[in-house]
């Protein structure tokens, strides 16, 4: 009965079960490659320069415009004497709390999820995974192993270069147009750095890292029928991608920070 | 070793996608050392038949073994020991189009067998000089070849390591009568230089008498006919009869014609 309510919710639970346990396996099976050898230290640096160093302009443009917003948004709401104390700390907070790491994670989800999801996607279209296993050669561990790997390691990095490029634009705005002085402005900054802030930061990067090119590798492998299936998996990627930061975020978060 | 026992031994293989039943209780066997042509109309499942061998698609019911070691059910350990003994040669050709063509023809020696990169690509130009394609077509990208030189490279690639047991999908389709002749001479030289057990998937008459010791015809996700070489003119089978002679009245309902 296509119109039967129940049964259409019973399928949709079904098929959700069916993808979450098909996910977990795929998650376990890419990340066990991870650990075992052969590794393949080339790729990983070839895909660390993919991911995280081409990825600079697009997060360095977000990360100094973000620093200078949060500084305008900020001095309207204080008179000029708190500004100049509290200004330092709110943009360094907030972007090692959360803008930082969540902001440069959805560009690159947007950059890094869709470009992996549509390269292996176009392999398994084109049968070249199945190549790879006819070659003696693990697709987990040859393709996917690697990226999961320079995506965990290049985001952290990614990230601690947005956080002083934005704190940087905040800087430039503090000083420039708002007339404060340079030199307890850059004080008051290193005084408002907390290490739990920037740990939880980078933790933060690095598992958005991974769920990025997660979720780009597993639809891009499940991809199926031609250019069609690709253009499926590349969407689903960055939107399943930018789903899961936004909460994980919200659950690394709460481990960090809850009392 | 003992020579009764098949190299290849496939019984009652099922396969089916979603209702599509596609192979539908497929016998086969090879002994060693001996060329199979597998024939039959366009979509009735050659391709699907060796992917289901090979274990690149995960058959529904039945039994392959492989030198008599069932594989259908095999762990992912031994499956990587019985995958050396074999090379294959994808109808689409399947090349990397990340690696240059030389990397593509070696990539089975560097990856899976762990050959020193210099040797394997000494390896490679002598395979790709086998195929006709010389040291100046080894640098460029597969983007860069006409689909009848990829073919050659993808031939080149399935032979490099020397395999014990070959499957040829299409070897000869989109080459001109010359160089289909040139690849023809390659698949027997692969049976009698390297004594490899081959399976052969082809449309072309010419060069199934060429190439094959034993023809077999699939139908209806079935093997309905099977015999020497010699005897495929006097076949007594109507199926083969109008395959053979290419003729579109006969039992054999191409699509186009059911309405
Ligand atoms: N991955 C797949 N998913 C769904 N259906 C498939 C898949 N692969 C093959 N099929 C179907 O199986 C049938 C057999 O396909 P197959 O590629 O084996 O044909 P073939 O005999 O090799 O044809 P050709 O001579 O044209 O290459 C086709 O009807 C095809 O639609
Ligand atoms: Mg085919």
């Amino acid at each position: 009965m296509p119109n039967n309510p129940l049964a259409l919710i019973g399928r949709s639970v079904l098929s959700i079960f069916g993808i979450a346990g098909r996910l977990t396996l795929f998650t376990l099976e890419s990340s066990s490659h991870c650990f075992r050898p052969p590794f393949y230290p080339k790729l990983i640096l070839h895909q660390m320069v993919k991911i995280g160093f081409h990825s600079l302009p697009v997060v360095g443009l977000t990360a100094i415009f973000t620093g200078m917003v949060l500084v305008l948004q900020t001095y309207t709401g204080f008179s000029d004497f708190a500004a100049e104390s509290s200004i330092p700390i709110i943009v360094v907070r907030s972007l090692t709390r959360e803008l930082g790491p969540v902001l440069a994670a959805l560009m690159v989800a947007g950059r890094v999820g869709a470009a992996t999801a549509a390269e292996i996607g176009t392999m398994r279209v084109t049968e070249q995974i199945d190549a790879l296993t006819t070659l003696s050669t693990n697709p987990y561990k040859y393709l996917i192993a690697p990226r999961l790997i320079a995506g965990f390691i290049s985001l952290p990095l990614l990230v601690a270069v947005a956080e002083i490029i934005g704190v940087m634009g905040g800087y430039l705005v503090s000083t420039y147009k708002l007339g404060f002085n340079p030199t307890v402005y850059i004080q008051n900054i290193f005084d408002a750095l907390e290490t739990l802030d920037i740990v939880s930061g980078l933790v933060k990067a690095a598992v958005f890292g991974f769920l990025i090119v997660l979720m780009g590798c597993y639809h891009g492998y499940n991809s199926r029928g031609g250019a069609q299936g690709v253009g499926a998996a590349t969407t689903n990627a960055v939107v399943s991608g930018a789903a899961l930061i936004l909460v994980f975020n919200y659950i690394i978060t709460e481990a960090f920070f809850s009392k | 070793m003992s020579n009764d026992r098949p190299k290849i031994e496939v019984r009652g293989l099922r396969k089916s996608f979603g209702s599509k039943i596609v192979l539908d209780g497929a016998d086969l066997h090879v002994a060693e050392g001996e060329s199979l042509v597998v024939i039959g109309g366009s979509g009735t499942g050659k391709s699907v038949l060796i992917k289901t061998i090979i274990g690149l698609l995960e058959a529904d019911g039945g039994s392959v073994k492989i030198d008599g070691e069932e594989v259908t059910t095999m762990r992912s350990r031994d499956r990587d020991r019985v995958l050396r003994k074999i090379g294959m040669l994808f109808q689409g050709s399947a090349l990397f189009d990340s690696l240059p063509v030389w990397e593509n023809v070696a990539f089975g020696l560097i990856q899976g067998r762990a050959t020193d990169r210099r040797e394997a690509k000494d390896i490679a130009l002598a395979k790709l000089a086998s195929v006709g394609l010389g040291a100046d077509v080894a640098g460029l990208y597969p983007a860069e070849l006409s689909g009848g030189m990829q073919k050659r490279v993808a031939l080149a690639r399935a032979i490099a390591a020397n395999p014990e047991i070959i499957f040829f999908d299409e070897p000869t389709t989109g080459l001109d009568p010359i160089m289909a002749d040139i690849i023809n001479e390659l698949v027997v030289q692969c049976r009698t230089e390297l004594g490899a057990t081959t399976i052969s998937i082809t449309h072309d008459m010419v060069s199934t008498r060429k190439i094959a010791d034993r023809i077999a015809m699939i139908h209806g996700g079935r093997i309905i006919w099977e015999g020497p070489v010699a005897a495929i003119d006097e076949s007594g089978n109507a199926y083969v009869e109008q395959f053979i002679n290419g003729r579109a009245e006969g039992p054999i309902k191409m699509a186009v014609r059911e309405s």
